[in-house]
Formats: structure tokens, sequence, C-alpha cells
């Protein structure tokens, strides 16, 4: 059953909302709220982004209507899957005072079942690669492995490109290749005619699919789902060579282009909010106020605040030159010696939602192309 | 004697790694005006071994948590040992504690300094201030297995005499006539001080070791080190010859909350010793 | 005379120097002692003189008022102490006291400042080596006044 491709009409969609449900799945995906598509939890169909699509650019996100019903014409907005395995607010432990003593009281409660609808390509290797930092080193995050390991995974793949995508150039997109239960192409024929060309990943996926209306694809169906994805091929937005792009960015940590970029970034911490592989969090410990109870938290934090590096005397990194050279050496270069792959998927949202419409392709560009001219 | 002193980072018992074990406080000594050096036992089942240069993360109930360097003698990780300088709130609150008070511990962490590796060689150990505290376990270790290296020289920096950590145990080490022991303060008052005035670094020239059989241990502020590396590069040590130990903002000592990183490195896990040619591409970076 | 020579050609802070002025220079040298707590010279002084330590241990001191004297620097074995000597109005800035007993070569410098009139070169092959030991002392000075030891909160 696994690679096996089906076809399943649009009007039978929902049943595969209710067939993940009745497994207790808690169905998560997009929906429209506030002039953006979010990752939320929706029950139905009808809580997608029906007819939608996004224009994207730097700085710039906008809703348009397209003038079909499609149920996935878009792209990605400014949530990732991240907000459901690696949550930005989460109470780790609380303690209470025992005499001169104390005495934790574990979180216990049992991790959530999620059911991700609607992931893109890229994402699915920003999943991978934040399986590689919460799984695969010396120590383990339980939190994330819990919730990954029960996580159920509905792929789309992108028959359109956005504003700023350039998964091509980081080879993440944009065809689901592999880390879902089950990957979508959606198709609408001029006739009206709204279907599903519907890949099986996993055994989890093939059981699922048993409980949703389905056919056999023809290689007619297939041919079309593939000849919609590899039209996304060619309105990749932007694009980010990454020819050497280790050692192009080790050998000019001290190049002026940093402090260009340091004279229009903000610091706001926007990029790394929206970054599907951005992983950094702070630890806070905090009392009530008799004392008597104790509770350790643990947050969304970002590289761009001054705390983030304060030693005693001040913050290594304190100017905002720094922050951003840190941000963006970290996410394309070091983070290949940490982890074996790009911590960049290509999926746009830094630039979409940076307010100085700061380009990470257009920055890796002028270093890139500065030391050609000195050649 | 097989020496299989590693870094231990594998609980014997499954212990969650972002939870605290208590440790109660036995005993409390005071080495200057804001450090203290606590003796700890542990209340509940914990993983103590530890190799020198390694770290805990130490809680204090409703205050939080911060990194200290392990000061004991590896030999005896029953006593958990911890110098603890007041710089902020936390240190500042653990300064307070007393005998009977309790404290929450989690770890060992990090990389270690190469005493195994460097058996056959010469050792110098060059730190200054608190820098000390860190360097201790190597030192008792090296001394437990004295046989097994040649020279063995420390050199000490610190502001004034009454700054100076571990005292009567600098004076005891330099009564051992296997030993080398400089040490050196930025300025002094000559009734209470007969020994050298100046920075550390002028130690370095009259340090007894051959650089070319040699393994120096360097703990400090990061100007120390900087300097020091080059006094040891002038006397012909090589890069892969010097281990230094560096410090960045900490919260989970695990590698997740990605704010020790130093270049591409943890300093929480890759760290916080670092043989010196693994890190040299960004050391004296500026806000690196 | 003769032992001096090979002192001082032994020496590395004369070491590479054209025996001819190493000949030279001993003519301005003589062995000296200092008794531990013995004072070499003092604030004021004129700088007459400069010393090669040979064993031993100098600290130089400041004297202030209500704080009484600081040791600024200590200076033992194969040192070199004394470089106003060189450098105009040739005044010592500091005291300079024996912390135990100490062998030194003391240099007459108005002998040794005459020799440097008539040979030039060897002039400039002392100011080679004193304005080494100059910016040694000045990096060192430097360092110290980072107060690396310090909290900076």
């Amino acid at each position: 059953m696994i690679g096996e491709k089906v076809v399943v009409e649009r009007q039978d969609f929902q049943k595969l909302f209710d067939a993940l449900r009745q497994r207790g799945y808690q169905t998560v995906g997009p929906t429209v709220r506030q002039g953006a598509i979010v990752y939320d939890q929706i029950a139905s169909v009808e809580a997608l982004p029906i007819g939608w699509t996004d224009e994207q650019d730097g700085g710039t996100y906008r809703l348009k209507k397209r003038d079909d019903q499609a149920l996935f014409g878009y792209v990605v907005g400014p949530h990732s899957w991240k907000k459901f395995l690696h949550p930005p607010l989460l109470s780790l432990w609380k303690a209470k005072k025992n005499g001169k003593g104390f005495e934790i009281v574990p979180d216990n409660s049992d991790p959530p079942q999620y059911a991700f609808i609607g992931v893109r390509s890229c994402e699915l290797h920003a999943i991978a690669i934040q399986d590689r930092v919460f799984t695969n080193g010396k120590y383990v995050d339980p939190i994330y492995k819990a919730r990954r390991e029960r996580a159920f995974i509905v792929a789309v793949n992108c028959v359109q490109a956005g504003g700023t995508c350039f998964c091509l150039s980081m080879k993440t997109g944009p065809k689901a290749i592999s880390g879902f239960d089950l990957a979508l192409t959606e198709i609408i024929v001029d006739n009206g005619r709204h279907y599903f060309v519907v890949e099986v990943g996993t055994e989890q996926g093939a059981s699922v699919l048993q409980k949703v209306p389905n056919k056999k694809a023809q290689p007619s169906d297939v041919a079309n789902a593939d000849e919609r994805v590899q039209q996304a091929t060619q309105q990749m937005g932007r694009h980010l060579d990454t020819t050497d792009i280790q050692d192009l960015l080790y050998r000019n940590l001290e190049h002026p282009r940093w402090d260009e970029v340091a004279t229009r970034c903000l610091n706001c911490t926007n990029c790394t909010m929206v970054c599907p592989t951005c992983f950094c969090t702070t630890v806070e410990d905090v009392t009530d106020l008799t004392g008597q109870e104790a509770e350790r938290v643990r947050k969304w934090d970002s590289c761009f605040t001054m705390d983030f590096s304060y030693v005693h005397g001040g913050s290594v990194r304190a100017s905002p030159k720094a922050r951003y050279r840190q941000w963006m050496t970290h996410k394309l270069a070091s983070w290949i010696d940490q982890f074996g792959t790009s911590g960049c998927v290509g999926c746009g949202r830094c630039i979409t939602w940076c307010p100085a419409a700061i380009d990470i392709t257009e920055e890796v560009r002028a270093i890139r192309e500065s030391e050609l001219s000195k050649a | 004697m097989v020496l299989t002193l590693r870094p231990q980072t594998t609980p014997a018992v499954h212990i969650d790694p972002m939870m605290p074990t208590p440790f109660r406080v036995q005993r409390v000594r005071r080495e200057t005006s804001d450090t203290f050096t606590l003796e700890l036992e542990a209340l509940a089942p914990a993983v103590r071994a530890f190799a020198p240069g390694q770290f805990n993360m130490v809680y204090l109930f409703g205050v939080g948590e911060v990194p200290i360097s392990i000061s004991g003698d590896p030999s005896r990780p029953e006593i958990l040992v911890h110098t603890v300088r007041a710089v902020g709130p936390v240190t500042t609150a653990i300064c307070k504690l007393k005998r009977g008070d309790i404290l929450g511990v989690r770890g060992p962490f990090g990389s270690c300094w190469p005493v195994v590796e460097a058996a056959g060689n010469d050792i110098v150990v060059i730190t200054g201030g608190v820098g000390l505290a860190p360097l201790r376990p190597a030192i008792y270790y090296v001394l437990a297995h004295r046989g097994e290296y040649g020279r063995v020289a420390l050199l000490y920096g610190a502001r004034t005499p009454g700054d100076m950590l571990y005292r009567k145990e600098l004076e005891a080490w330099r009564g051992q006539f296997d030993l080398q022991v400089d040490v050196t303060v930025d300025a002094a008052k000559p009734d209470e001080w007969r020994g050298n005035v100046g920075v550390v670094t002028t130690l370095i020239p009259r340090a007894h070791f051959d650089p070319h059989h040699v393994t120096a241990l360097v703990c400090g502020p990061e100007i120390m080190m900087r300097f020091t590396i080059l006094e040891l590069q002038k006397r012909g040590l090589r890069d892969d010859q010097i281990y230094i130990s560096m410090e960045r903002n900490m919260k989970c000592a695990i590698g997740f909350c990605g704010r020790c990183q130093y270049g591409p490195n943890f300093i929480c896990k890759d760290g916080p010793v670092f043989r010196f040619d693994t890190v040299k591409a960004v050391f004296g970076k500026r806000e690196i | 005379m003769e032992t001096l020579e090979r002192l001082l050609s032994e020496h590395p802070f004369f070491k590479g120097l054209d025996p001819r002025y190493i000949q030279l220079i001993a003519g301005c040298a003589r062995e000296v002692t200092f008794k531990a707590g013995e004072f070499i010279f003092r604030e004021g002084d004129a700088a007459s003189h400069f010393w090669l330590i040979r064993n031993g241990k100098i600290s130089l001191e400041v004297f202030a008022p209500g704080r009484g004297p600081i040791m600024i620097e200590t200076l033992s074995d194969s040192d070199v102490m004394g470089w106003s000597w060189a450098v105009p109005p040739y005044r010592k800035q500091y005291d300079a006291r024996a912390l135990e007993l100490t062998r030194a070569l003391e240099f007459d410098a108005l002998c040794i400042r005459g020799k440097c009139e008539e040979e030039p070169r060897l002039g400039y092959e002392l100011f080679k080596r004193f304005s080494q030991i100059i910016g040694q002392r000045l990096q060192a000075t430097r360092m110290r006044l980072l107060d690396i030891y310090g909290t900076h909160a």
C-alpha cells in the first residue's frame, strides 16, 4: 500500500477529517484569521481557506480571493508546525517548598495527538530538521519526541510557488518526497471536477485512507498532478545560491555588508518567530508571591534579544549587527556543522514577515558578489 | 593503570535532564569578599561522578538557575564542591546559603580537561581570578597521578592577595617539591604580600616546561586567555597543545536553548573545555 | 672584567650584541648585592643607573598618602630594571626595594650615555632592546588597567 496513489473526490474530503478525529487525533490545519492564513485546530473542510490565495513579497503579505474554490491554493503563512511540536510556552515542572527543601511535581499530562493537514514539502524538511535537533543528539527533548511520534502528517504538494519561496534552491520542494503519512496534490479541472491525487506514505496513512472513499489513480491523474507540481518550480519568487555557502559566510564574518544590514534590521525577532526551524528558547524560574510554589517555564526566545547572549557584565552580542550576523550564519552555515543539513528550507517567511523587508537571499548574494568583484 | 575519566553524561538513573535533584549544603567556606565554596551532598539518587572541567546547573528554589563549574576532587565525587562568585541575583543568593540549606543540581554537563590524554607530557596550568575553580579538579587529578606526568606548573593571577581562591591549598601545593607554583597579583601592599606583582602572563617565560611535550590548561577572563595564548605561542606551543574553557549564557545545558553557541560550537556540549585550534577561527572575534 | 663580559654576552638581553660593544658596556658595569629590605632607589632620584637582576626579587612601589606603599610590579631573575635613564628628564618614578637578597649587575647610566654618543651604533642596539622592555611593561600595565578579574556588572 505504501507508495500507492489513489484519487479522492473533493466532496469526500471531509471524511478524511472525520477518520482522523475518530482515531483521536486533534486535526490542525490552515485557516483564515485576521487577514492571514494561520495554523489552528480545525474540525471541518469548511474551516480551510477555501478560495483564498496569498500574495507575498519582502515585508508584504496579502490575502486575495481566487477565482476557484481550491482548498490549498496558497503557500505558507506566519505560523509553522513548530507551534505544535515545539510549543511556544510550556510548563516544564512545578515545585513546592518542603521545609528547607523542595519537591518537584513533573507534568504528567498526556501529550497531544495531532494530525497536521496541509504540510508543504518545505515544512516536511523543517520538521525533519527539528527532528535532528531534538531527537538525534546526546540528549532527547521528551516533549518534542512525544508529540512528534504521535503526529499524523497529511502533506500537500504545492502547485504554485509563493512570492518569497525558494525551496528549489534549498532542495526542499516543491514535491513532498518523504516524511508524510499521506501526500495530496489538489487538481481542479476546467470542467469543474475537483479532486486530489493522494500518495500513501506509511501504513498508518493507508489505514486512515481506508475510511475515505477513494479509487486507484489513473496514470493520467498522476501525470496531471506531477505537471502541476512541476509548474511550481517555474514560479519561485527567490533564489539562493548555496555553492560553498559555509565557507563563504565563515570567511566573511567582518564583511561590511553586516554593518549595512544592521542599519535596516530592527532586531524585532519576527524572522525567528516565523522561521519553521528556529528553535531557541529561554527557561524561566518563577515563583508565587508567597515563595512557597515555583515553576519552571520554557518559552520561545530569539537570538535577536539582548538577554540571549548575556553574561555577567553585559551581552556578548550587544550590537544589532552582531545579532543579525549570528542568525544568518547559524541558519546557513554553522547549522551544517551542528546538524549535517542547512537550517534553511527556503520557505521565504523571514522575507515576507520582516518589517524592513530584509531578504536573506539578497544578503547572501551581496556578500558573494562583492567577492567576485574583488577577484 | 587504566584511567577512565570521560565526561559523564548518561545518567545511570533515568532523570529528566531539566529536573534538578536536591542537594544539601554541608559546609560553606568564604574564599574572598564575594566568593564562597559550598560542599554539597545529594539527598536523592543522582549522578555524582564527574570529569574535571565539567559543570552543573545549580538551582535555588524560586530564584533561578546558573551554570557553575565543579571544583571538587574527582576521586571523591560524593562531596559535590562548587565555588560561586556573587555576580547576579542567583549567585548572590547562593552565596548567602548556610549549612542545611537545600539547592537543586542538574548535571554534570560538558567536556573535560584532557588530563588522561596528557599523560606523558609536562602540564602547565595558567589561570586567574575565579578561573582556578574549574581547574582545581584537574590539578587534584594530576597530583593524584603525579607519576604519569613530567613537570607540572601552576601559574595563578589575582587582583589582590585578598582575591585569591584556595589560599591555603596553594601554599600547600607550593610546598610540594614536585610542583612549581607561581602566583602573582595586580597590586598589593608590601606588608601583606611577599610574592610577585604583575600580570599572570609575566610568569610564563619563567615556567618550567618543555614546549615540545607540554599540555597547557588555561582558564580565566577571555582577555587573560588571549594574552596567555600569545605568550605560550611565543614559547613554542602549537595551538593543539593549548586547552581553554569558555563561558556564554546558558539556560538548558543540553544543547536545546541555543544560547551558548560560540561559532558552530555549543559550549554546553562541545565545551566548555576546548582545544584551542578547534575554536581559533572565532576566538577573539568581536561579538561572536 | 673578563668575567663580566662573559656574563653579559650570555645574558638573553644582550644576545647578538657585537663583542666590542659588550666590552664597552662592561666598562660601565659592576656587580652589586642588595640586602632584603634595602631600597635600591627612591622616587625622584636621578636615573643614573640601570640593573640586570641576576637572582633575587625587587618590588617597584608607589607610596600614596593614606594608603601606604603599594607594590605595582615585582622583577626577578634575568629581568632588566630601569629604563628612565634613557628618557629625559632622567628621574626615577617609583621606589625600588629588594624583597630578598638580590644580586645584580649595575650599569652607570652616565657612562653608558657617554659611550652611546661616541658610538651611535651602540646607542641604536641599546635602544632596540630597551624599547622592547618599555613596550612589555606598557602592555602589562594596560592589562592590569582592564581589571580583568573585576565583575563589571
